[in-house]
């Protein structure tokens, strides 16, 4: 025990971090009514020991685990309220809960049908209905209408039903997804995205940049499929990250790194930065992606990282 | 063609000034037909060189003349000898001359600044303050500038006043930029002032006659230390800050929420108290200057009939409360409006936004700025989350800055028209 947690520790120590200024983001204690007490005396003990074993070594800073800080840990998450979250039947569909639901579904639409030329978006929810399941959990059935990027609110938008079954567990499992979208299957790969493997798949290509958009919401259009691929590849995370009480999207691409590619695929080493709604948190991964017209895109590796210096105060 | 004219208009007025440097304007009051008589001679006689701005009539009205510099010595003797009384009006007319001209050029200058202003572009605070100034120096007969406090970093928090005048008129109160990163609301608001002085100026239904009964406060930048923080780089830890620059118990985490920091159920569920947390409400109600300043201006003032706050993103108009789910006692009423102004809204460009209460239609929150306007008996309190549903998010590219404020417009146009129609 005390050498996994000298050697998380020293782990920590060595990641880089950015600027001084850079804050933690702690975005699994939850301000919301979680069992915190649970946490903390979790929190406290493990701390004591690292503590008695580490003290003289380690600045203040490091000693709070990252274990306690970690990605959001939904699962430890209390729904918003129980009026709002419990509420069985129809659900109003401009309200939160069901759009939550339906982002969820739409996550799941881009990791199956997501291309650089592709990209799905929520255009609105016309019905919704959550129920309690079983074996505990909640199963939200939708009835909503996506848009495909590019072209967007211009070009013709598909009618989607979907359930999205969120379980309710110790710890976090991801929400399972039954999908049905009217001409799914006449949706082919483009000519656009053919065109696009072509140029980038050769042997050479090493293609890189920083800030997708910029600041100013610029993007050079030779980028655009780098970042609409992004967004495919990070639905995988949020897909997997996702429960009623997180509300993800893609805030921006902070760097992309063409790898040598393998086996026929664009491989990508992407670092995105998602956006949580309840929480209004930034959070940000590291993934290496790979895709083909043939075989979709598809998340190799993916890493979760801090934002340093280590934020908050371990408890005393 | 026309800096032809520029051109020939300046010689002129150079060559001109000249020519009246040195001269006065005097005001003589005739008391007697004799006086007329002898004033009605020395308008006859052209060869003098007076030049006369007003004939001679009656003893009623005063007669004003310009007189060259090198006769004001023997007019004035002349008038004495005659008790005629006069006065100097203008001391020296070059002088007068040379101010207006100042003017021109310093209002010509001006225009040229609003006119030339990128609505379509993002700006940094120093360009939105320099634009405040332009545009109060174009529209002095509308709007001031009023300096409500100064932020944690010390800058100033600046409101525009737009007022025909009055003490202390039912007002609407307007603000954008609360959160840092959502740079939409400032730019919004920025082109909503050049538009509300534009519609007044011109006449355009129904700014002059809202105008006319009510008073409008719009504070572009509300939160200037996190917006000057964004700037700093395009890295994400600074594009994407989003709360104030204050201090706090955490020497690694520093601001405070500013939408989570008002007095209205400060405290409850839906804030953080971890000082690192992006919706941290911060040590108490009102501990941040900035929203301190704001609550105090709007409390002092008295009169405030309705609150609106934008903020952006996901395409929501939205009416308290967001502290808690159960309905506030006029929510039929707001939900009416709200709905009326998204309809407008959206017949601009098609833009569609959800209606509802902050706490169904994006999440619960406590200490929020609307709440706090409603519970201080502001009825018509509301809150924009403006473009884009996500797909951009807060990197909202600026093509689409002027549609948005376009349609945000429309649709607080509306809103204002119904308060103003409906005095409580």
């Amino acid at each position: 025990m005390q050498s996994v947690i000298r050697t998380h520790l020293e782990s920590v120590s060595s990641h880089s971090c950015y600027a001084t200024e850079l804050s933690f983001i702690n975005s699994s204690t939850r301000r919301r009514s979680p069992p915190e007490w649970i946490m903390k005396t979790f929190c406290s003990v493990w701390l004591l020991l690292s503590l008695v074993e580490l003290r003289p070594a380690l600045p203040v800073s490091q000693e709070t685990p990252l274990a306690c800080r970690g990605p959001a840990d939904p699962a430890l998450q209390q729904p918003e309220t129980p009026e709002e979250m419990d509420t069985t039947g129809d659900l109003e569909p401009t309200h939160y809960p069901a759009r939550r639901a339906a982002t969820v579904a739409l996550h799941y639409l881009n990791t199956r049908h997501g291309s650089p030329y592709r990209v799905f978006g929520l255009q609105q929810v016309h019905k919704a209905s959550a129920e309690d399941v079983a074996a505990g959990g909640r199963k939200y059935s939708l009835d909503f209408s996506v848009t495909t990027s590019p072209s967007g609110s211009a070009g013709p938008a598909l009618r989607c039903s979907a359930e999205v079954l969120f379980p309710r567990t110790e710890r976090h499992t991801p929400p399972d997804v039954q999908l049905n979208c009217e001409a799914l299957q006449q949706l082919n790969s483009t000519a656009e995205d053919e065109a696009f493997y072509q140029k980038y798949i050769t042997p050479d290509s090493a293609v890189s940049a920083q800030y997708l958009p910029d600041s100013y919401g610029n993007m050079s259009e030779d980028m655009q499929p780098f970042w609409r691929l992004a967004r495919v590849a990070a639905s995988f995370i949020m897909l997997r990250e996702s429960s009623e009480n997180t509300e993800f999207n893609m805030a921006q691409v902070a760097s992309i790194t063409q790898q040598e590619s393998s086996e026929k695929q664009l491989m990508l080493d992407y670092v995105v930065l998602l956006h949580d709604l309840p929480s209004q948190e930034i959070i940000q991964w590291k993934l290496l992606a790979s895709w083909s017209p043939d075989s979709g895109v598809r998340v190799l590796q993916m890493e979760w990282q801090p934002r340093c210096p280590h934020a908050t105060k371990p408890p005393n | 063609m026309r800096h032809y004219i520029a051109v020939f208009a300046l010689l002129a007025a150079v060559y001109c000034e000249e020519v009246f440097n040195g001269d006065q304007v005097l005001r003589i009051h005739a008391e007697s037909k004799k006086h007329i008589q002898i004033l009605k001679e020395l308008e006859r006689d052209v060869d003098f060189g007076l030049d006369f701005w007003t004939n001679v009539v009656s003893t009623e009205l005063p007669v004003d003349i310009r007189v060259p510099h090198a006769r004001l010595y023997a007019i004035k003797n002349f008038l004495k000898e005659n008790n005629i009384p006069f006065t100097v009006m203008i001391n020296n007319v070059k002088e007068l001359l040379d101010r207006e001209r100042e003017e021109m050029v310093h209002n010509a200058e001006m225009e040229r600044k609003t006119k030339s202003f990128n609505f379509a572009a993002y700006h940094d605070l120093d360009t939105i303050y320099n634009f405040m100034d332009t545009l109060v120096a174009n529209h002095s007969n509308l709007i001031s500038k009023v300096n409500i406090g100064s932020t944690y970093e010390n800058r100033p928090m600046y409101v525009l006043k737009f007022s025909t005048g009055g003490e202390k008129k039912p007002a609407i109160w307007i603000d954008a930029g609360v959160h840092a990163r959502e740079w939409i609301s400032h730019a919004t608001a920025v082109w909503l002032a050049d538009r509300i002085a534009t519609d007044f100026k011109e006449n355009r239904t129904p700014v002059p006659s809202i105008l006319s009964q009510m008073d409008i406060y719009l504070m572009i930048v509300a939160n200037p230390d996190g917006y000057v923080f964004t700037h700093r780089s395009l890295s994400e830890f600074y594009r994407f800050w989003r709360k104030s620059r204050s201090a706090t118990s955490n020497p690694k985490c520093h601001g405070v929420d500013l939408n989570r920091n008002w007095d209205a159920e400060f405290g409850g569920p839906g804030a953080s108290d971890d000082p690192c947390a992006e919706d941290y409400r911060g040590p108490s109600a009102q501990s941040e200057i900035e929203v301190k300043n704001i609550a105090n201006f709007i409390t002092d003032h008295g009169n405030f009939k309705s609150f609106m706050t934008l903020h952006s993103y996901k395409q929501l108009l939205m009416y308290p409360y967001g502290y808690v789910g159960t309905d506030a006692p006029d929510r039929t009423e707001l939900h009416d409006v709200a709905t009326q102004a998204s309809k407008a809204l959206n017949s601009w460009h098609g833009t569609v936004y959800k209606v509802g209460s902050i706490f169904h239609t994006i999440e619960q929150a406590s200490g929020a700025s609307v709440d706090w306007a409603y519970l201080r008996g502001i009825k018509y309190s509301f809150a924009f989350e403006l473009r884009d549903t996500g797909e951009y998010g807060f990197l909202l590219p600026a093509d689409q800055i002027v549609s948005t404020a376009r349609e945000t417009w429309y649709a607080l146009r509306y809103i204002m028209q119904y308060v103003c129609d409906h005095p409580y």
